[in-house]
């Protein structure tokens, strides 16, 4: 392992919140050079058995729909956290890294948090016309941050706790 | 059969709590009181829960398996194997060949065994190691990560085999594709067998730690016993030999005093066998069996059922520790509802000495993995025991081969009449007046969790799932209302 670790979650069957994994299945497929130096992977949701796929990163970037966010999309840097967010069956990121330190009694890798901007939610919808434009807006600033290079998303999040790099648009807008 | 109360004459008064925490899905619990406080009906609400088979109609039935895993992000596979049981029908195929038909028993196995391996270690240890009324900060995982680190790490490690074996058979964490009309169609390879087989004895032994665990902690604690405890009719598969069997079998239900009421059942029948009745507050519908009636036919599904249901498990150690259980009942079964979490972890010991067995078997690197297709038929019903119970898909299609019906009865379903059954016995015993407090939430979650729902695979995207609770009378008024971790 090592390098960036590019972390796609949410469900693929209820519209939107296939953003997560959608972002990490069209990057792999549009940048296959850059599997060197990073390693995608996409699950439904966060669990705590991830703490073992965080070791050894140079950077974390955690990639989710948010139904909230400002569009079309938002990213930040994020730290480990306890918090009572607990569910069943999905942790936060924050609370993935918290875990991460209680398991290895470390600090976890520096982590992003890209949040892309999501609408519609229901079983069995495909991706929001509004969401795709979202989604196609954070595939840009990949591309101009480069798809693997751990270094420049982390410069671009140097000093930044929230919301270091917001959309340029909105697809609401457009 | 737990007697419900009369309810008073009296206006009933309303608690809510929305929505429920550490359980799939949104849910809300809605508590109707009367004039002088019992809570005389509890009711379960799962928002999210509709529109599978909407969701599906329309589509070949040769993706059935794989977009039915969509439906649920903790057991997609036991999705997948339902309905590959049911396209099999479709396709005119009876038998699988060895291979195949172990690959998929491995598959399941893994599945259970993460699912169940989740759900005790993570969601279930913190309540019965800390106690119900500890402090909400400490009874999570972190703060079993703090307390008791090994134990904590070996639900991981539990968890992250169960999901390793799925990734070696599907290729993939999630959406993998492993099953095909008549098979599968991948064979393990040597390697991925080796590998998956030099940790099994870890697993194994875990497991055995784990029911350990369980049965002293279960037997500890006397107010655990008639905690939610309720008497209730049992429904699972079983083997032919009335043994514990999760992939496939024959229906067996039990009456609550241990009286077989049908046996060996086929469940293709499972039509003339049970009903759903729809109530006009819930998204979710409430199965009974037909030959008793509405009101005395519901039943509980999953480990506490099957392990009482069956008449031995076919692995020795955890046949060892299910005469245990057994013998804690007395002779009879065991209907503690907070006894889920025990009978949960022998199924997993189970599951991990199933998979030595079969990853010992040689079958199960062979190449021969799907058998020619026969006549199509026009309906297919696949049956298996899903982490949380038993599962139902059920689909017609029509001359193009496109889902016309379909029909699914997830355990959640099948277990949600139980649900609010012990929601009332917790909710009438510990509820005061009118004031909610994060006690009583976290004992009510604590009597859903045993069940351990899964509540449709909702989203989980940022922002969409507060935790709160309000008591509201009839008039609409909120009498209280509470949030995680205080006071709003």
């Amino acid at each position: 392992m090592g390098g960036m670790l590019v972390f796609g979650y949410g469900n693929p069957g209820r519209g939107d919140d296939a953003l997560g994994p959608a972002f990490v299945e069209r990057l792999a497929r549009e940048n296959p050079d850059a599997a060197d130096n990073a390693e995608y992977l996409s699950d439904m949701q966060l669990q705590v058995e991830h703490v073992t796929d965080l070791c050894g990163r140079q950077l974390l970037l955690f990639v989710d729909a948010d139904a909230a966010c400002q569009p079309p999309f938002q990213l930040s840097r994020i730290h480990a956290e306890r918090d009572t967010s607990y569910t069943s069956h999905a942790m936060t990121p924050q609370a993935l890294l918290y875990a991460f330190c209680q398991v290895y009694g470390r600090k976890a890798p520096p982590a992003l948090l890209l949040r892309i901007r999501g609408y519609g939610f229901d079983l069995g919808e495909s991706l929001d016309a509004r969401a795709d434009t979202n989604l196609r807006e954070a595939l840009a600033l990949a591309s101009r941050l480069g798809v693997a290079d751990a270094q420049r998303w982390q410069q671009s999040a140097c000093g930044h706790d929230d919301a270091i790099i917001a959309g340029r648009g909105s697809a609401e807008d457009g | 059969m737990t007697q419900q109360q009369k309810p008073d004459s009296s206006t009933p008064r309303r608690v809510t709590i929305d929505p429920v925490s550490r359980v799939e899905g949104h849910g809300r619990i809605s508590l109707l009181l009367d004039a002088n406080n019992h809570v005389h009906e509890a009711r379960f609400h799962i928002v999210e829960f509709r529109g599978f088979e909407k969701f599906i109609q329309g589509r070949p039935y040769r993706e059935v398996p794989f977009v039915v895993q969509r439906l649920c992000g903790i057991c997609p596979v036991s999705h997948q194997l339902a309905a590959a049981k049911a396209v099999d029908q479709l396709v005119g195929v009876e038998v699988l060949t060895p291979t195949a038909f172990k690959l998929r028993r491995l598959l399941h196995f893994g599945q259970v065994l993460q699912s169940h391996s989740l759900h005790f270690f993570h969601l279930a240890s913190p309540d019965l190691l800390f106690g119900f009324g500890s402090d909400v900060a400490q009874r999570n995982i972190a703060g079993l990560l703090e307390s008791s680190p090994e134990l904590a790490m070996k639900g991981v490690r539990l968890r992250k085999y169960g999901q390793q074996i799925i990734e070696a058979i599907t290729g993939k964490r999630i959406h993998g594709v492993a099953t095909v009309p008549g098979g599968m169609n991948k064979a393990l390879t040597m390697a991925q067998r080796d590998t998956l087989l030099a940790g099994v004895k870890d697993v194994i032994g875990w497991c055995q730690e784990a029911v350990a665990l369980n049965e002293q902690i279960h037997r500890a604690h006397a107010e655990n016993h008639d905690f939610g405890a309720i008497q209730s009719n049992f429904l699972s598969l079983t083997g032919d030999g009335g043994e514990l069997e999760l992939y496939h079998g024959g229906l067996r239900a039990r009456a609550a005093s241990g009286d077989i009421i049908l046996d060996g059942f086929d469940y293709r029948g499972y039509g003339e066998l049970l009903r759903e009745e729809v109530r006009p507050w819930s998204y979710m519908k409430f199965p009974f069996l037909l030959s008793l009636g509405q009101k005395s036919g519901w039943y509980r599904v999953g480990p506490l059922s099957r392990v009482n249901n069956c008449d031995m498990i076919p692995t020795p150690l955890a046949e060892e520790q299910r005469r245990r259980f057994r013998d804690y009942g007395q002779g009879g079964l065991v209907h503690d509802t907070l006894a889920y979490h025990w009978a949960r972890m022998i199924e997993a010991l189970h599951c991990a000495e199933s998979i030595e067995r079969l990853l010992a078997d040689t079958d199960i690197t062979g190449s021969e993995l799907v058998v020619p297709e026969g006549q199509r038929r026009r309906e297919g019903i696949g049956v298996i025991e899903a982490p949380r119970g038993t599962l139902f898909h059920h689909y017609r299609i029509d001359d193009e081969g496109l889902i016309e019906k379909a029909n699914l009865i997830v355990s959640t379903t099948s277990n949600n009449q139980a649900m609010n059954e012990s929601l009332r016995a917790v909710a009438d015993r510990y509820l005061d007046g009118q004031t909610l407090t994060e006690g009583l939430l976290n004992h009510l979650e604590v009597a859903i969790r045993a069940y351990d729902p899964c509540l449709s695979c909702a989203t989980h995207a940022l922002g969409r799932m507060p935790l709160q609770v309000e008591l509201v009378d009839t008039a609409g008024q909120i009498v209280d209302r509470l949030t995680k971790g205080g006071k709003a």
